[in-house]
């Protein structure tokens, strides 16, 4: 078997989106993003009519909806010109040329072998990821476990992606999932079938070859009644892309006794608006785990939510966002107390440096009828120096009073003494910052999954190169 | 340049813009053992912090050499390196950085060079049974939620594995029980060698019944205002610190 072969993207590229010079066309006679640019982009994947309607309806819905004013500044987001940053890669002069240095320093700082660095960059050669891949797929196959990308669902399981798709994360909810409603290319469908327990961890990174497929990448989980599952989303290596609007959706349905992990460490460039929306629907005494880095992107806007729809439903949420120069990190969580009995746990951390803006926006809400639910919000912010900055904007709107809800919140900086009782023992000032940032995360590095956490520590090492003086 | 072990000349050190120590005078040679008293805010505290190189406090005049190296200038690691600790008074709490790991890391920068880990085990373990510590010790996080005991403890099994040339003890006595004071004083016993020195910053005679000091100071004012042996100590007790005076 040829390992080494590379399957190369420019290929796939064309194939399925060759659309250049209409393109053009479209791009001059409207500024918009017009029915006909959703049309050809269901044409061009075969899709089924009713997923071509779905998306003129999304198009219809984020045309009538306004940018949110809430959070974070999006001024930078080109809204009337939005069409160009759903143009499709191909379109883009496009080469490993045009990758920024910094990135291409920290694939070589992060030790990523240099076949891989083109992959994580979205040019040239695909990672040998077919051949993990299909066997992958064999192995699952033989317990019903369907492993799929989006496009390939959508044909061969269009009855569930009908039923399932886009009901937890209903375009409605906000322009830009209208807009991904209308655009959304890539991502996996993932099928657990009841009782089954999936061994070892599922890697969305061995799947992404669709072209635009990190920009507005749909997954689709179900996992059903007394199944488990552990979905790991992306790559903690640095995403480039000359697109830099990201707007993927992540919907995942836990049944009745069943039990989903999502980790993620989201790392993109930093020219990246990384507006993202995940949630999770979790059914009577089901578990969903999320498990969320987020590194990357100039501006992010991600609050993964879990309803908690059934009795004794759980939720937990352990996160870790790292804001450095330019970057404006709104992150947090959101759980929704549905059902009696339900219980969740949010923990987050956060680092801002270099003027960097780290932001907690979280909300817990428990139903009039979520009695005996128990809920526990905990979030530690470490600003590095005066230039940055951390805040949390926690929202609780409880509707029962027989519940047991905790709430701590706390923002720090280090400590001159810290670092002189540690520099004391023969560590060098910088060594005892990145100490205590190690430290400070560590109870969310456990939850990692080992690679992630390995790359995190690297992570944090690059970040702190240089503080010093 | 002075060569001895540790000279300080006519120090002088304010922090914000109070002078604490106001022309401090002292030496110290291998192999000895000096006991610092004085009463609250005499700059007992500040002198240590000082000697480590705490940037909250700045030395305004005067010389500290010590081993041929003018210590003035150099940072908190680069004393360390050269081989001088400070029990702190008041340890720092570090979450996420376990006692073995801290610990290892100190050992490899202070003595620059990496050390096995299985050996290092071996090590810790040992003297951490000689502080009647328990093995848990080493895989909590770095005084985190430790007693004061537990604190002066860990000091200690820094001081051990660390295995300095100059310790200086900022009141590690202090709040402890009898017993704890007693593991203490056996784990500084332990370190003590002809080749290294001790100064003890202490409020107690407590732990001076098992520990012989070669010198007593007494801190006033920031100032050394007199120096003797352990009968010093006996005079301070009868009839206060104005006793000194004369």
């Amino acid at each position: 078997m040829d390992v080494e072969r590379k399957t190369y993207v420019e290929e796939l590229d064309r194939s399925i989106y060759d659309i250049k010079n209409e393109f053009r066309y479209s791009y001059k006679a409207e500024k918009g993003l017009t029915p006909e640019i959703v049309k050809d982009i269901s044409r061009r994947k075969n899709e089924p009519k009713w997923m071509t309607e779905f998306r003129l309806k999304s198009l219809e819905i984020y045309n009538k909806l306004e940018v949110p004013v809430w959070g974070p500044n999006l001024d930078d987001l080109d809204i009337d010109n939005i069409v160009t940053y759903v143009k499709p890669n191909t379109d883009m002069k496009y080469s490993w040329e045009d990758v920024p240095e910094d990135i291409k320093d920290t694939f070589v700082r992060l030790g990523i072998p240099e076949a891989e660095h083109k992959s994580l960059a979205g040019v040239g050669a695909q990672y040998d990821s077919e051949v993990v891949y299909h066997n992958l797929k064999g192995y699952l196959a033989k317990q019903g476990v369907i492993y799929v990308d989006m496009e390939t669902a959508v044909k061969e399981y269009s009855d569930i992606i009908r039923r399932y798709f886009m009901t937890v994360v209903p375009p409605s909810d906000h322009k830009f999932i209208a807009l991904h409603g209308a655009v959304w290319s890539g991502g996996s469908f993932v099928y657990v079938p009841k009782g089954v327990k999936v061994d070892i961890p599922l890697q969305s990174y061995f799947r992404s070859n669709a072209p635009g497929a990190g920009q507005f990448e749909h997954t689709l989980i179900i996992v059903e009644e007394g199944a488990f599952l552990h979905f790991i989303e992306g790559c903690s290596a640095p995403k480039y892309s000359v697109n830099n609007l990201h707007a993927g959706c992540v919907e995942l349905i836990v049944k009745e006794g069943a039990r989903l992990r999502y980790s993620t460490i989201e790392n993109w460039s930093k020219n990246m608006y990384n507006l993202n929306t995940k949630r999770a629907i979790v059914e009577k005494n089901g578990t969903i785990e999320w498990v969320s880095g987020s590194f990357g992107s100039k501006v992010s806007m991600l609050y993964p939510m879990s309803i908690l729809k059934g009795e004794g439903a759980r939720a937990e949420f352990t996160g870790i966002t790292f804001a450095g120069k330019g970057q404006y990190l709104d992150t947090g969580a959101k759980v929704v107390h549905a059902a009696p009995y339900t219980t969740s746990n949010i923990n987050t951390k956060s680092i801002s440096k270099d003027g960097g803006v780290a932001v907690y926006r979280g909300s817990l809400n428990i139903a009039p009828n979520a009695h005996h639910s128990k809920a526990t919000v905990s979030c530690e912010s470490l600003m590095l120096d005066n230039k940055s900055r951390s805040d949390t904007i926690p929202v609780l709107d409880i509707k029962n009073d027989e519940v047991d809800i905790g709430h701590e919140a706390k923002i720090g900086r280090i400590s001159e003494e810290a670092i002189f009782y540690l520099m004391s023992r023969g560590i060098s000032e910088e060594e005892a910052r990145a100490m205590i940032v190690r430290g400070f995360v560590e109870p969310i590095a456990k939850e990692l999954p080992l690679e992630y956490a390995v790359e995190m520590n690297n992570l944090i090492n690059l970040e702190l190169e240089g503080t010093i003086g | 340049m002075d060569s001895k072990f540790l000279s300080i000349k006519n120090l002088h050190v304010k922090t914000g813009e109070k002078e604490i120590l106001k022309g401090l005078n002292l030496e110290v040679n291998k192999g000895e053992i000096h006991v610092i008293m004085g009463p609250n805010g005499a700059g007992k505290s500040t002198l240590a912090n000082v000697l480590m190189g705490n940037p909250k406090y700045e030395i305004t005049e005067g010389e500290i050499s010590f081993l041929g190296n003018r210590l003035n200038d150099l940072k908190v690691n680069e004393r360390a390196k050269l081989g001088i600790f400070m029990s702190f008074q008041y340890p720092e709490e570090i979450p996420g950085v376990t006692v073995e790991n801290f610990l290892r890391s100190a050992k490899m920068a202070v003595e620059d060079k990496p050390i096995k880990l299985m050996q290092f085990k071996k090590v810790l373990k040992e003297k951490m049974e000689l502080l009647n510590m328990k093995e848990e010790y080493a895989s909590r996080y770095l005084n985190e939620g430790f007693s004061g005991g537990e604190k002066k403890k860990s000091e200690i099994l820094q001081l051990l594995i660390l295995n300095p040339k100059l310790a200086i003890l900022d009141e590690t006595d202090s709040g402890l029980d009898v017993d704890a004071v007693k593991i203490v004083a056996k784990g500084v016993e332990q370190y003590k060698t002809e080749e290294n020195a001790i100064i003890i910053i202490t409020h107690h005679r407590n732990i001076l019944d098992y520990l012989k000091p070669d010198y007593v100071h007494f801190l006033i004012d920031g100032k050394i205002v007199k120096s003797g042996d352990e009968s010093l100590i006996e005079i301070v007790e009868r009839d206060g610190f104005t006793a000194l005076k004369n």
